[in-house]
Order: C-alpha cells, then structure tokens, then sequence
C-alpha cells in the first residue's frame, strides 16, 4: 500500500505548500512498529491493529490509537499470462501454498511444478493470507520470499510457472486468478463491484493509524485523505475507493 | 639551550602523536567489542530466560526435528506461526551453499587474474587491468543483487533450464562477483612482492613462464593467495544485500543447488524490522548475529594461523 500513501502525500504536498509527508514502506508490521516507537506520525497497515500492538502503543506514546480505514483492497493472486489455469478454489490456493499441491496439472494446468513467491513476514499482506486462505497454517518452506508486491509481480511475469499474491493495484504484466470461496461457489475475478459487493472472497480494508493526540497536521492529512478528490486517487493507484462500499 | 628546547618539543609531538595513534587504534577495538557485547546480550534470553526458551533455545536451533518424512520438511525456520519453529539448519544450509558456489567461482578466477596481472601482462596492460578489477569492489551489492535478480537469473535460466529462477548458482555466482576483487588484490599483491630472483632462478634452470608462474611464484606467494581465500570466505558469510535479492529467499532445509536458499545474514535482514521487541524471535535473530559473528572470527583465527605457519615454512625454506 506504499505506493497509494506515496501518491496521497505527493499530491498533498502539491496542494499545501510547506508540508512534507514523507513516507516509507516495508510492510505492516514495520510501519506498526514504528508507531509504537515513536519514529512516525502515522502508520499505514493492511491490516488491523492487532489488541497487543496497540495495548504497547498507547502504554509508549501515551494516547489512543486513531484508526481510520483509507482504502479497500483486493488481494489478487497473480499467474504469469501464459498460464492456462484461470480459477482456483481457495481450498486450492491453500493447497498450493502449504506445499500439499506442488504441480500445475492437479489444478487444471500443464504438467509444470508450481514456483511460490510470497511475502516476508513482516507483511500485512502476508498475515492476511495466512489467516484467510490457510487458516493459520504454515506457509511451504519452498516459497520465496520477496520485498514488496511489485518484486512479486516481477518475479512472476518472468516466470511462466510461478504463483504469487498481493494487492490488486499491482496488476502489470501478470494475470489476477478469479476465485472460488469452496468447490461449489461460482468463480469471481477481482474489480471494483466484486469487491465493493463483497463477492470477491478476498478483499480488505487498508488503514492509517494515527494517534489522538497527534499533531494537527497529522490529523489534517488523514482527513483530507477521505476528502472526494484524495479518494479518486486511490482509484488512480489501482485501489478502490471507501465510498463504493455497499454497507 | 636551544638544541635542548628543541629535543624537548620533538619528545612531546612524539608522545602525543604515538597517544593519538593508541587511542585511534584502541576506539576500533572498542567499537567492536562493544558491538559484540550488544549482539550479545540481545541473543542472551537464548540461554537464560525461560519465556524465551520455551520457543528459541539450542535444542530448537541445531536439533530439533519436525515429524516429518523428508529431510527438508523436518527442519523448518517459521519464526511467526501459530508453533513457531526456529532450526537453523535450512538457514545454515543455504549460507554455506551460496559461499560454496561463490568461493568456488571466485578463487581460481581472481588467482588467475591475478597471476597473469602479475606474471604476463604487460606493464601497460597491467595498469588498465589491475584497476579495472579492483573497480569490482566499488560496485554496491545491491546494485549487484538487482542485476543478478532482473537479468543474470533469467541468463541461467534460459542457459540451464533450472526450474527455480532464483537458485543457489544465481546468489552464488553473484556473490562470487563480489568476492572477485577481494581474491584477486590481495592475491595480485602478494604474487608481486616474490622477489625477483626467485624467478631469475626459475628462468635461469630452463623453466618456461608458465612453469616459472605456477610453480615457483604461486607456491611462494601461497600466503597471500590463502589469506586472501580466508577474507573471501569472511566477506561471504556476511553478505546480506545479493543474497537477500538473489537468492529466492526460502527457507529450504535441501542440499540441491537447483533450491532457492536464504542465509542467516538475509534472515537477520529481512525479519529485524518487524519483529516484536524482547520475544523469542527477536532473540533468536541476535542469537544468528551472534553466530555469524563466531564463525567469521573462527574462521579469520584459524585463517592467520595456518598463514603464519606457511610464512614460517617459507622462510625456514630460504634460510
């Protein structure tokens, strides 16, 4: 999500000049724990805060924690576009990725082995997966690791045999797998109704925590982040925005 | 009278000079120890508190196994499961895979480098040779870790078919390209400083350059040549940038070169910025600090040892 609060605080800068916003990635976890440290204003998380991450940040900072949902984001699981599979069942994609499943052909591919790319722990992307498509299980030893969604996008475009996941905003040069929540359930691909309907099984909020006694121009950013204009940018970036939401 | 003065001044900048030069000396030894102390005593909750050790502790490190039937799936590094398991052993494994690959694609060519800079090359060519090597070393690994992510991946791939991109011949021959410059200075130095006359000598009994290079210059340079393979090796352990970018990144508990691997130095790199402040895991990544720390240290003793024997040998030879 490092690039929509990069494009946010661009265009911030533009419109308020003499503010800087300087923004710094490496995942959920990093940015959760800055926060708690003290070394940043705001943290950017694609998840929730988990009780105990916050119990240490208002006990360090000495304030509640703000927590503002900014963006909706659907997980997408990319193949390379050669890739003749289209759809996978989460119960699948589970498969694949605890290392049960390790060859093309058993989900309806070519007779290839399955290169897995995913995420470093410190990921909100990678708790999410592990928390909704493995239902905490371990993920396989055999899956590589690597520093961000785009060097996973990367990675599979040259790699005719490799999965990967992340956020739907990356999609470049790979194709985004339709999804199936059990065997039964009819195959979904990721856009903006299916995940704004809630169709799509794996979608999610992205948030900004901030804290309530931040400084004003803190606060004023994260408002101004909901504002019409910040959220067609969200859109820009490749994500989708908090008012299309249904409920 | 004046003489005296001036004696006098000299004996003070002499013991001024000599203080400043003990002091700077001493800073770096201090800035090391106490670098070690702090690695240290963040991994000591490994050996003393209990909380800690229920998850990370020698037993869970070097031995335990998973109940499983392959040798891969019974050592697993998953520091942040719901059971979080911490061998080390797949972490091990792909450290001294990639310096393996790396040492061995990095020594005979820098020593072979350096030989011909020092034993055929022209005084002319030498001078645009040796500096262009040593320009290598001015290269930042992660410019070096991209280039072999984006482009030297694919090059071996398409040459091997090998089914992982990232392997252990990409992180090691990209590893072996840092390590090039290391093997070769120090290697070209020390085959440059054999006196003259030992290959006069050489030349004089009828030996050819090649024979005189091989086997007078080498053997009397071997010093040099195994301190530089030592300082390689040191420098391998602890690169974190190619590997971290090169390598694949996963924890596979495999011998094959064909597997992506992950290193102990690019575990440390990947996982410190997340990790909760005081828990096992925290541990257990100094505890890996600390470990790189040893083994580089036992290496670069027992490196200066076997050196000063040869250096001995050598001379006793002469005498």
């Amino acid at each position: 999500m490092v690039i929509l609060t990069q494009r946010l605080a661009e265009e911030y800068m533009k419109r308020k000049a003499g503010t800087m916003v300087q923004v710094n990635g490496g995942g959920s976890g990093t940015g959760i724990a800055a926060l708690i440290n003290g070394t940043v204003d705001l943290a950017q998380a694609s998840r929730p805060m988990k009780d105990d991450e916050r119990a240490s940040a208002e006990k360090a900072r000495g304030s509640q924690v703000v927590e503002t949902p900014v963006a909706l984001d659907s997980l997408a699981v990319f193949v390379d576009e050669a890739n003749p599979v289209k759809e996978l069942s989460l119960e699948q994609l589970a498969a694949i990725y605890t290392g049960k499943t390790r060859n093309w052909k058993d989900v309806g591919g070519k007779d290839a082995p399955i290169i897995l790319y995913g995420r470093e722990n410190s990921s909100g992307t990678y708790d999410y997966f592990k928390e909704h498509v493995l239902n905490k299980a371990d993920f396989s030893a055999k899956v590589q690791t690597l520093q961000g969604t785009a060097a996973i996008v990367n990675a599979v475009s040259r790699d005719e045999n490799g999965i990967g996941y992340g956020g739907i905003a990356y999609d470049k040069g790979v194709r985004a797998l339709a999804l199936k929540k059990d065997a039964q359930s009819p195959a979904v691909a990721p856009s903006e109704a299916t995940v704004a309907d809630g169709t799509y099984p794996l979608s999610r909020k992205l948030y900004f925590y901030s804290l309530a006694n931040s400084p004003q121009r803190v606060t004023e950013f994260v408002q101004w982040s909901l504002t019409p204009e910040a959220q067609a940018l969200v859109k820009a970036v490749g994500y989708f925005p908090l008012n299309t939401q249904a409920h | 009278m004046q003489g005296q003065a001036r004696d006098r001044t000299r004996k003070i900048v002499d013991g001024l000079m000599s203080a400043i030069f003990t002091a700077t000396g001493a800073v770096a030894i201090i800035f090391i120890f106490l670098i070690f102390l702090f690695t240290f005593k963040e991994a000591l909750p490994v050996f003393t508190d209990a909380e800690v050790r229920k998850e990370a502790n020698l037993e869970q490190f070097f031995v335990k196994a998973q109940p499983a039937e392959h040798f891969e799936e019974r050592y697993v590094w998953q520091p942040t499961s719901d059971v979080p398991k911490m061998s080390l052993i797949p972490l091990l494994l792909g450290t001294f895979k990639s310096t393996f690959i790396a040492l061995l694609f990095a020594c005979p060519i820098g020593v072979a480098a350096a030989l011909f800079s020092s034993e055929f090359a022209s005084r002319r060519l030498r001078e645009v040779v040796k500096p262009a090597i040593e320009l290598l070393a001015g290269i930042p690994s992660v410019v070096l870790g991209f280039f072999a992510l984006l482009i030297l991946a694919s090059w071996l791939q398409d040459a091997f078919g090998f089914t992982y991109r990232l392997n252990a011949y990409n992180a090691g021959l990209a590893l072996g390209i840092a390590l090039l410059p290391i093997v070769f200075t120090i290697s070209e130095d020390g085959l440059a400083a054999v006196p003259r006359g030992y290959r006069e000598a050489s030349m004089a009994l009828g030996a050819t350059r090649m024979q005189t290079a091989i086997k007078v210059v080498l053997p009397a340079a071997a010093p040099a040549v195994f301190a530089a393979f030592v300082l390689a090796f040191g420098r391998a352990i602890g690169e974190t940038m190619i590997l971290l970018m090169a390598g694949g990144n996963a924890a596979i508990a495999s011998f094959s070169l064909n597997d992506p691997l992950r290193t102990l130095s690019a575990t440390i790199a990947a996982e410190l910025g997340e990790v909760v402040f005081g828990s096992a895991h925290y541990a257990a990544l100094f505890f890996i600090g600390t470990l790189l720390f040893v083994i580089t240290f036992i290496s670069n003793s027992a490196g200066n040892l076997i050196i000063a024997r040869m250096r001995r040998r050598m001379q006793g030879d002469t005498a």
